[in-house]
């Protein structure tokens, strides 16, 4: 099978890879897939007071289509708003590596990884500020 | 190593490293067939000519070569078209002859998926199979074989040597068994011709198949011994002409006979030697890896293993993931990946490893032409690579941080 310059790009050199402290209140941790499936992605976003995705950094366990799905997304997401990070679409992602109809699950897998990390960082400043509010009742 | 030598594999082909794929075929063995491509051309059943007698004698004298290497008699040798042919000959062939009166066969969850397969279609047809479990280490228990045996039994089917983790099955004791019970013993022998001593006779086999392309021969010939006293009777899957004592109908192939032959005589004067070269190189393999990489781990037993394999899980790295990083080296991992299913190897699945753990492995096949340096290479290369992809890897630092990955609540896909 051969994959498109641009997966092979992203995997030999792959983009943002690292991690944030999860306990850091304006970092979004999404984690994603399984072991035994083959394949773990582990996205996390960082967002600023306006609501901006400033930074990204990925880890992923699975195949050259997942790694590069998974740097390609933290290269994407980056600058956007959360609403804008969460349009991002499997079929953007599988269109831009070219990815065989084998590997779609893996596109699928990195706006999943997404939707989870942005959806994780929303729970918890939601919390955070529900947290406030009953406190702010209290007193 | 040379960086001459380096650059040879990174630079042009990669590095073979898949025997048990396939081997190359021995240049000697391409030697002995070109004449029969060539000037030689007859069809070996043309009783009236010349160039009949001499394909007919090219055939004969693989024939002994074949019966040679594993202790029968060249009257005993059927020629087909390789391995999965031999086992659905064996298979089917003896369900049929003596169906109506045994209708069970015994194999194993392990077996390649051509015996599966052909047993699979045999149940559809009314027979009963037993597929007996392995153990950890990959081999079945003689207890379960002896109890798993009625007088419906047909036949056992198991292989001599696996295709993805090298354990050789204890082929004497299981011979010996049906022999006891009254019940013919077939072995799939492709991964273990020209790699082990077998001899038909002493380990009770009643049938055996083998493949040229796993032994330096060339593709698309094999082999099935079938034997004469007690003799075995199967009914043919192709019917025709009547060649290989009505057992297997069509012409041989006689460039492709005449190479199998060279192959069997090259594996009966150089086995000894090869097996202990190669001992010594995946011992290499293996202590080299070690040295570089923490949890990794060895699929299947180490001491009852052709000396040409090695299968290893490297914890917290995806196999397929890891053969794209290693380009340089053609490998095959236990890693599916790639087919719908999603499924890991049913071989490692079989031995209780964890399917994240199959998920990780690699096939590293070794053979006639595999170098110290290659070796050397490989280790290196794959070695960089499994750290590079654990740095990537959530896994792994999860695993560092202590955290245990089995008490992740993990959303299936």
């Amino acid at each position: 099978m051969a994959y498109s310059k641009e997966l092979i790009d992203h995997y030999e050199n792959p983009r943002n890879v690292g991690s944030m402290s999860e306990d850091e209140s304006n970092i979004g941790t999404g984690l994603v897939g399984a072991p035994a499936c083959g394949d773990v992605m582990k996205l996390q976003i960082k967002v600023s007071a306006d609501g901006i995705i400033e930074d990204a950094k990925f880890k992923t366990f699975g195949c050259g289509s997942a790694i590069a799905s998974s740097s390609l997304v933290t290269e994407w997401v980056k600058d956007k708003t959360l609403d804008e990070a969460a349009t991002i679409k499997n079929t953007d992602i599988a269109e831009e590596l070219a990815l065989p109809p084998v590997k779609i699950h893996c596109s699928v897998l990195a706006e999943d990884a997404i939707k989870a990390a942005v959806s994780d960082y929303k729970e918890k400043t939601g919390k955070k500020s529900s947290d406030n509010k009953d406190k702010a009742a209290a007193e | 190593m040379t960086t001459n030598t380096k650059a040879r594999w990174s630079q042009s082909a990669p590095l073979y490293l898949d025997y048990q794929a396939t081997t190359p075929t021995d240049p000697r063995v391409v030697d002995a067939m070109m004449p029969y491509w060539t000037d030689k051309f007859g069809n070996p059943h043309s009783r009236n000519h010349h160039f009949g007698w001499e394909a007919e004698d090219a055939v004969e004298k693989a024939r002994e070569q074949m019966a040679e290497l594993i202790g029968a008699s060249a009257k005993e040798i059927i020629f087909t078209s390789g391995a999965t042919e031999s086992n659905n000959l064996a298979i089917k062939g003896i369900a049929r002859f003596y169906g109506d009166r045994k209708n069970h066969i015994i194999t194993c969850v392990t077996e390649h998926k051509c015996v599966l397969e052909a047993c699979r279609y045999l149940e559809q047809d009314g027979f009963d199979v037993t597929y007996l479990h392995v153990k950890e280490n990959g081999l079945i228990d003689l207890d379960d074989l002896k109890s798993a045996i009625t007088d419906k039994t047909a036949m056992v089917s198991i292989m001599a040597v696996n295709n993805e983790i090298g354990v050789i099955q204890p082929l004497k004791e299981i011979g010996a068994i049906c022999r006891q019970r009254g019940v013919f013993f077939h072995t799939d022998a492709a991964q273990a011709v020209g790699k082990i001593p077998l001899d038909v006779n002493e380990m009770n086999i009643d049938l055996m198949s083998v493949s040229g392309h796993k032994f330096y021969g060339p593709m698309g010939i094999g082999a099935l011994f079938v034997r004469r006293k007690p003799r075995v009777r199967l009914v043919p899957l192709i019917h025709g002409g009547g060649q290989e004592r009505g057992m297997r109908s069509g012409t041989l192939p006689t460039p492709l006979v005449a190479g199998f032959g060279v192959a069997c005589e090259i594996a009966s004067k150089e086995m000894s030697a090869e097996a202990e070269r190669l001992h010594g190189l995946r011992q290499r393999m293996l202590d080299g890896l070690q040295a570089r990489l923490p949890e990794i781990f060895v699929n299947g037993d180490l001491e009852n293993r052709i000396p040409g394999n090695l299968n290893i899980s490297f914890a917290y790295v995806e196999g397929e993931g890891l053969m794209m990083g290693i380009k340089e080296l053609a490998v095959s991992s236990g890693s599916a990946c790639t087919s719908a299913s999603l499924e890991p190897s049913y071989v490692l699945r079989a031995l209780g490893v964890e399917e994240e753990m199959a998920h990780t492995s690699l096939r590293l096949g070794i053979g006639r032409f595999t170098t110290s340096d290659e070796v050397d290479y490989a280790v290196g290369r794959i070695a960089d690579e499994v750290i590079r992809l654990r740095e990537m890897s959530p896994l792994w630092d999860m695993a560092q941080a202590g955290i245990d990955i089995k008490s992740i609540k993990w959303a299936e896909h």
